[in-house]
């Protein structure tokens, strides 16, 4: 441990953050969840993201994320790792991207990966917290799944593939502990639409979520 | 026998009474503490918060004795005072490695200088944990201001958050402790007063660049202390109606500036930072983190008096009395409001703010200078200054009439000795990114930067350019700076600690006769502790080569 430098006698910085919710529409239970850890020092960070969704106890969508941070301009952050999907089928993906603080306070992350079947896709994330009151915060937040080509085991078609977009609402209890409600809608875009509504579903799905937010 | 005895204890009291060689023992421990009626564990010196007050006498040989007894590393720095390098107390510098768990290291230096100073920690976040206290070192000759009754105010900020943790928060979600953000109800508020145009170019404004007007303080929650009692423990000093008092205010907090203001009572100013200054009646103080102030108050009637020192922020207030008797209070006044950062403080007023001196312009980060043509005075109300919410980070809402003190008031009692004009500049640009809790000097965190090197006995000048919107209360150690404050040169105030306003830049001078790496940086602690510090190294010229002797 360098004892010369300040910022080094402290341990590295580490931060968990996670969100979970439940819905009820048309007799079926749904359950989401979504995860950020990170640790590491202002420079250098590793970071673990999780997102997934069950719903009647089936769970069909599940990633785990691993990636190396790097901060490459002051708003701006390089991530390289890997993704790991156990549903709606085991796939490995290589992905980069970039994460940060665009103008007007839009946290943004965009991505684009390829899977160990070949496939390319990008995905891109932008939500913004307006505060109500200095307690209650309203997140406006958009997220949009892109394939080069079809991808059937994903029920997604080429091109803008997903939607899904939503407002949250929280109250910080504390600032580490905070009740929501989301209003999520999430819709399948063209051919994917198509391939959902043959495999059964609605091209688009609107929830009214509760969920709980919390971090150490 | 008897008359051997005698001679032996009077050999002995001689000893003692002509060698001005104090020896003092700190204990270092954690150790509990009630503060505001509640028990706490906090960090301690000899079992108290703040730590006990030193009484020194200039020309003093002292040993101080700072012994241990937590499981981390410690160490003590001894603030504003003059002495060699390795006496400085900072881990790191001049050989000097701390004080490992369950070790005693003995400081010894002579004291060269008088006035009002303090000590405090500096491993770690430790000061915030409560490792500080005063230290008053009486002149030789006695003090030239005589006062009946003389009072040390330490005011601080108590946290019961682990200090680590409010780092690793702010590293995390930088507005956490903010509860002043601009809201939904705030923008509506706003349309209703200054127009949906003019609130809308104002948002973008700050939003463009990623910065929040309402970012006075990183951290809030802390309950304030004079002396380690807090508002309604309520700290009194007594006197008799007439009496001068002096009060020896010390900001020995982690991140607070405080506003001071004992209403009713024109406060005379005159020590800062431990120095002699021409005498300043004032009405009240803004006291930068580390700062001292001496002030001479004169009570003229049996009642009463409230020492108001609210924070900054007007997150709250340390109170204390001056009072005829003990139990007695005064009249509390609330607290004045808040003020909102403008684009003036960005220094974006017309570049009015940005008086620098062949500095290099570009690459200020987060400043897109391309939206300066959208900034009307938007949400300026009006022109009278005392009508209107407080705007910019000087206004503290002082009423119209009276007086705050400010550092073109300051004039050093005794004539400087090295008067001569500065051979060189160094720009020391104070940086950060609020978003990362990232802060820098010029550019760098501590850890990327090389030291600053200055050759003993040069004169140099300093100017500090402060790219951010938080003020910084910069401080070099091993030396004083004088402000180029507008005096003539033999009259430059000394300073240890120099506040700079956000986007504001300022000029001290600086003899270097002091050799030994000196830590530098600034005094807020969570800062220092994110990169903005610099190790400054004065060397020694060849053998045999004498620096110029200072001037007049």
């Amino acid at each position: 441990m360098d004892m010369e430098d300040p910022a080094m006698s402290m341990p590295p910085f580490h931060m968990v953050r996670v969100e979970g919710d439940w819905a009820h529409k048309d007799g079926v239970d749904l359950a989401s969840w979504e995860v950020e850890a990170s640790i590491g020092r202002d420079v250098n960070k590793f970071v673990l993201k999780s997102e997934g969704e069950v719903s009647d106890g089936v769970t069909h969508e599940a990633e785990v994320w691993g990636l190396y941070n790097r901060e490459i301009a002051e708003f701006w952050d390089l991530q390289a790792g890997l993704r790991q999907d156990f549903a709606p089928v085991d796939t490995t993906f290589a992905v980069i991207g970039v994460e940060g603080l665009a103008p007007q306070f839009i946290e943004t992350a965009a991505y684009a990966f390829v899977s160990h079947r070949g496939d390319v896709g990008a995905r891109i994330e932008q939500s913004i917290d307006l505060p109500v009151t200095q307690r209650l915060i309203a997140t406006p937040h958009l997220k949009a799944d892109f394939w080069a080509r079809d991808v059937p085991e994903y029920d997604a078609g080429a091109g803008l593939a997903m939607i899904e977009t939503g407002l949250q609402l929280r109250y910080e209890i504390t600032r580490k502990f905070a009740p929501y409600v989301d209003l999520n809608y999430q819709r399948g875009i063209g051919e994917t639409a198509g391939r959902l509504r043959a495999s059964g579903e609605d091209a688009g799905e609107l929830t009214f979520r509760i969920g709980l937010r919390i971090w150490i | 026998m008897i008359l051997i005895r005698a001679i032996l204890a009077l050999l002995l009291l001689g000893y003692c009474g002509t060698a001005l060689a104090g020896d003092y023992t700190l204990v270092v421990a954690r150790s509990p503490v009630t503060v505001d009626g509640n028990g706490h564990t906090a960090l301690t010196i000899n079992g108290q918060l703040p730590g006990p007050t030193l009484r020194f006498t200039e020309g003093e040989d002292v040993t101080l004795h700072v012994k241990n007894t937590l499981d981390e590393l410690t160490s003590i720095h001894w603030h504003g005072f003059i002495l060699p390098g390795d006496m400085d107390g900072v881990p790191g510098f001049n050989g000097f490695s701390g004080i490992a768990p369950g070790k005693t290291f003995t400081y010894h230096f002579t004291v060269k200088q008088s006035g009002t100073y303090w000590y405090h920690s500096h491993a770690g976040t430790q000061e915030q944990g409560g490792l500080y206290g005063s230290i008053i070192v009486t002149p030789k000759g006695g003090d030239i201001v005589k006062s009946d009754r003389d009072y040390i105010a330490v005011l601080s900020d108590f946290t019961a958050a682990n200090p680590d943790r409010i780092l690793t928060n702010l590293k995390a979600d930088p507005g956490t402790y903010n509860f002043h953000k601009r809201t939904m109800v705030d923008f509506f508020r706003d349309i209703a007063r200054d127009g949906l145009g003019n609130t809308l170019r104002d948002r973008l404004a700050w939003g463009a660049m990623r910065m929040d007007p309402t970012d006075l303080a990183d951290v809030s929650g802390y309950t304030f202390l004079i002396n380690g009692k807090s508002a309604d423990d309520n700290w009194t000093g007594l006197f008799k109606a007439g009496e001068k008092v002096r009060l020896r205010l010390v900001n020995a907090s982690s991140m607070t500036y405080f506003d001071v203001r004992i209403p009713g009572l024109k406060m005379i100013v005159i020590q800062a930072d431990g120095r002699n200054v021409m005498p300043v009646p004032v009405d009240e103080l803004r006291i930068a983190v580390a700062e001292t102030y001496d002030v001479i108050v004169v009570p003229a009637q049996e009642k009463a008096y409230t020492i108001m020192a609210e924070s900054m922020d007007r997150s709250g207030y340390a109170r204390g009395t001056l009072a005829p008797h003990d139990g007695m209070t005064g009249e509390i006044p609330p607290l004045r409001p808040r003020t909102l950062l403008t684009m003036a403080d960005m220094g974006m007023e017309g570049m009015a703010g940005m008086s620098i001196a062949g500095a290099d312009m570009g690459g200020m980060p987060g400043m897109d200078m391309s939206h300066m043509d959208h900034m009307g005075h938007t949400t300026m109300s009006g022109d009278a200054k005392d009508e209107g919410p407080p705007r910019g980070w000087v206004d503290a809402s002082t009423p119209a009439g009276l007086r705050a003190l400010s550092y073109a008031d300051l004039k050093s009692l005794t004539p400087q000795k090295d008067t001569r004009a500065p051979s060189r500049e160094i720009i020391v640009r104070l940086g950060g990114t609020m978003e990362r809790y990232i802060w820098t000097i010029n550019g760098k965190s501590y850890a990327d930067a090389e030291p600053i090197q200055l050759s003993y006995g040069e004169r140099v000048k300093l100017t500090f350019v402060n790219e951010t919107m938080m003020a910084h209360p910069m401080h070099l150690h091993g030396m004083f700076v004088q402000l180029l404050n507008g005096q003539p040169a033999e009259r430059l105030p000394d300073k240890h600690v120099v506040n700079v306003p956000p986007g504001q830049s300022y000029s001290v001078l600086l003899t270097a006769d002091a050799p030994g790496e000196w830590a530098f940086h600034c005094h807020l602690l969570y800062h220092m502790e994110s990169g903005m510090m610099r190790k400054v190294v004065v060397a020694r010229l060849a053998a045999g080569v004498t620096a110029p002797k200072a001037g007049g």
